[in-house]
């Protein structure tokens, strides 16, 4: 009994395992392809089935006009206009779920939980249906194909997450320490500039993880408000797939940038094993 | 402590937020009463012609809105039980076990659309990975263009994409439960299964809750994936309501009439997970 267990198991998390591998490795061994061996059969391993060739990863440093694609400004814009909405959406969420999580607030029948509440529905919020107005309102301020125009819509996106990760992150960081720092004569920002943050680094750690992967796995917002002055990576290699495709830039390029997320997840594991996610995605 | 101290730290994030949010929403609600179209791009005012329109004569955009339905729940669901199982088996000892745990979080890490693509070669019909291993057992389903595959496709590829995040939090949950109703279990000399069923998941119904709704939201906004794999196709095959919008929105450009779907759509959405939330609070806590 407790064998065929152990064998069920071990059956299904190897199986799983392949299944999220698959399209990597698949990816992965077409980034060496060339026209022939991609069109004739479909083929698999190199050298075995076809002769590998790097055209697939040298077009993604070749300019344009010379028949290549080129990802690094789009990589650049990407990885900028990420980086800025989720610092901005950590510091904004971070002080907002401070207040939420200390103090008192009554207005009306609005209560904290409300608030929080309030911050966190956001998500609710379907792309779509902020996409036709974003377009009309970017395009009046005269930021639409701007990155400060998607910044600005990035921090609508990310804000929501910092402030679900950090209210449930003080929560969990005892009162007392604030309190003590308040008697010893700090004012309540040198508290928590002082001794709150430094003790929620793990917190921060995690919520400008989430942060980071939402923005950076976004389409639908590059897509819609931004056309050729800005690009960022997901619409770059979108376009990539609507002319006659060739398959083996697609795969390089995808798999150039889907890598440095690939990091978060050892992160993001890291943090879990320590128990430091426990709380935080409660 | 309570003084304005309390305000300066909430207000910035607020009203940004508001800042930022308010006009898209007021200027919906406003549009949805226009005509705004291409042939006539401006702000008048038409009443509630587009509501009528959309709730008397216009079968496509409630099609869409059921498959979105469809698609989701199917998805969540299966997230739900593949990544509790999957958490439950690197809850503990298991070889491996960490470099296990990074494997099945890594999905989450990539950009959907951009995975899709790659999803797109996979089960491309004649070139693909895929129909090349089931050739040899003589079956080649047509994985994109046939209207019922098709929508297995998008499930299998929203499967893969997101049983991490479902993953992630269950396992962040099951790291956190004291350990003591699972001692006493034992010392009762409970079975694997009696401990999960009377002690593991109701411990977890709270948390299996939350990661639901969580995935619920995030899934009935499914775009990326059907934008990239079928467009919506075969036909109408796999067209949810945010596609549909954005086709006729910012394609055809009817805005207001996409404008009178899209907050149709956020109110259904607002209610309908409301009383999700509710009944699985309901069914899970029995108490």
């Amino acid at each position: 009994m407790h064998k065929l267990y152990l064998f069920l198991k071990y059956s299904f998390v190897t199986l799983w395992t392949m299944f999220v591998v698959a399209p990597f490795l698949w990816a992965l061994s077409t980034s060496f392809k060339d026209f022939q061996s991609v069109t004739s059969k479909v083929t698999y391993i190199p050298w075995v089935d076809f002769e590998p060739s790097l055209e697939g990863w040298r077009v993604l440093v070749k300019s344009p006009a010379r028949g290549g694609v080129d990802i690094v400004e789009p990589y650049f814009n990407s990885i900028f206009v990420t980086c800025t909405a989720s610092f901005v959406s950590i510091v904004l969420g971070t002080l907002a779920a401070y207040a939420l999580s200390r103090y008192t607030f009554k207005a009306g029948f609005v209560r904290n939980n409300d608030i929080t509440f309030f911050f966190i529905s956001q998500r609710i919020m379907p792309p779509i249906v902020l996409s036709i107005p974003f377009f009309i309102f970017l395009s009046t301020l005269g930021l639409l194909d701007s990155l400060p125009g998607l910044i600005l819509v990035y921090i609508v996106l990310l804000m929501p997450i910092a402030v679900w990760i950090m209210v449930d992150f003080f929560n969990r960081v005892p009162k007392e320490i604030d309190e003590t720092a308040l008697v010893d004569g700090c004012n309540p920002y040198q508290a928590f500039y002082k001794v709150v943050l430094p003790n929620s680094i793990p917190g921060l750690i995690v919520a400008g993880m989430f942060c980071i992967i939402f923005g950076w796995i976004d389409f639908f917002f590059a897509f819609i408000l931004t056309f050729t002055e800005v690009q960022l990576l997901p619409v770059k290699i979108v376009a990539l797939n609507s002319s006659v495709t060739p398959w083996w830039s697609l795969s390089a390029s995808a798999l150039v940038s889907v890598a440095p997320l690939i990091i978060v997840a050892f992160v993001v594991e890291r943090y879990l094993s320590k128990g430091n996610l426990s709380g935080a995605l409660k | 402590m309570n003084f304005k101290h309390k305000f300066v730290f909430l207000l910035p994030g607020l009203v940004v937020l508001i800042g930022i949010l308010i006009f898209p929403i007021v200027f919906t609600v406003r549009l949805s009463l226009s005509g705004w179209n291409s042939f006539n791009p401006e702000l008048n005012f038409i009443g509630i012609t587009n509501y009528i329109r959309l709730f008397t004569d216009d079968p496509r955009f409630w099609e869409a809105f059921f498959r979105l339905s469809f698609l989701s729940v199917t998805t969540v669901i299966l997230q739900y039980v593949i990544g509790f199982a999957l958490a439950l088996m690197v809850w503990r000892d298991i070889m491996f076990k960490r470099f296990f745990r990074v494997i099945f979080l890594i999905p989450m890490m990539t950009t959907p659309v951009i995975m899709t693509v790659i999803w797109r070669t996979f089960f491309h019909e004649s070139l693909g990975p895929v129909n090349d291993i089931l050739g040899n057992f003589g079956v080649t389903p047509l994985w994109l263009s046939n209207p019922a595959t098709a929508k297995i496709t998008v499930i299998i590829v929203e499967v893969w994409q997101w049983t991490p995040f479902m993953f992630l939090l269950l396992l962040a949950g099951l790291l956190s439960l004291p350990k003591e109703p699972f001692l006493a279990a034992a010392i009762d000399g409970a079975s694997a299964f009696r401990k999960f069923v009377y002690v593991t998941f109701p411990l977890m119904a709270p948390i299996s809750i939350g990661a639901i709704i969580i995935r619920l939201i995030e899934a009935s906004k499914i775009m990326d994936t059907v934008f990239v794999m079928t467009s919506g196709g075969p036909g109408t095959a796999t067209e949810t309501s945010s596609f549909y919008i954005y086709i006729k929105g910012l394609r055809e450009f009817q805005m207001g009439y996409a404008a009178t779907m899209s907050f149709t759509y956020l109110i259904i959405m607002i209610i309908s997970l409301t009383i999700i939330a509710k009944v699985l609070t309901k069914l899970m806590i029995k108490e």
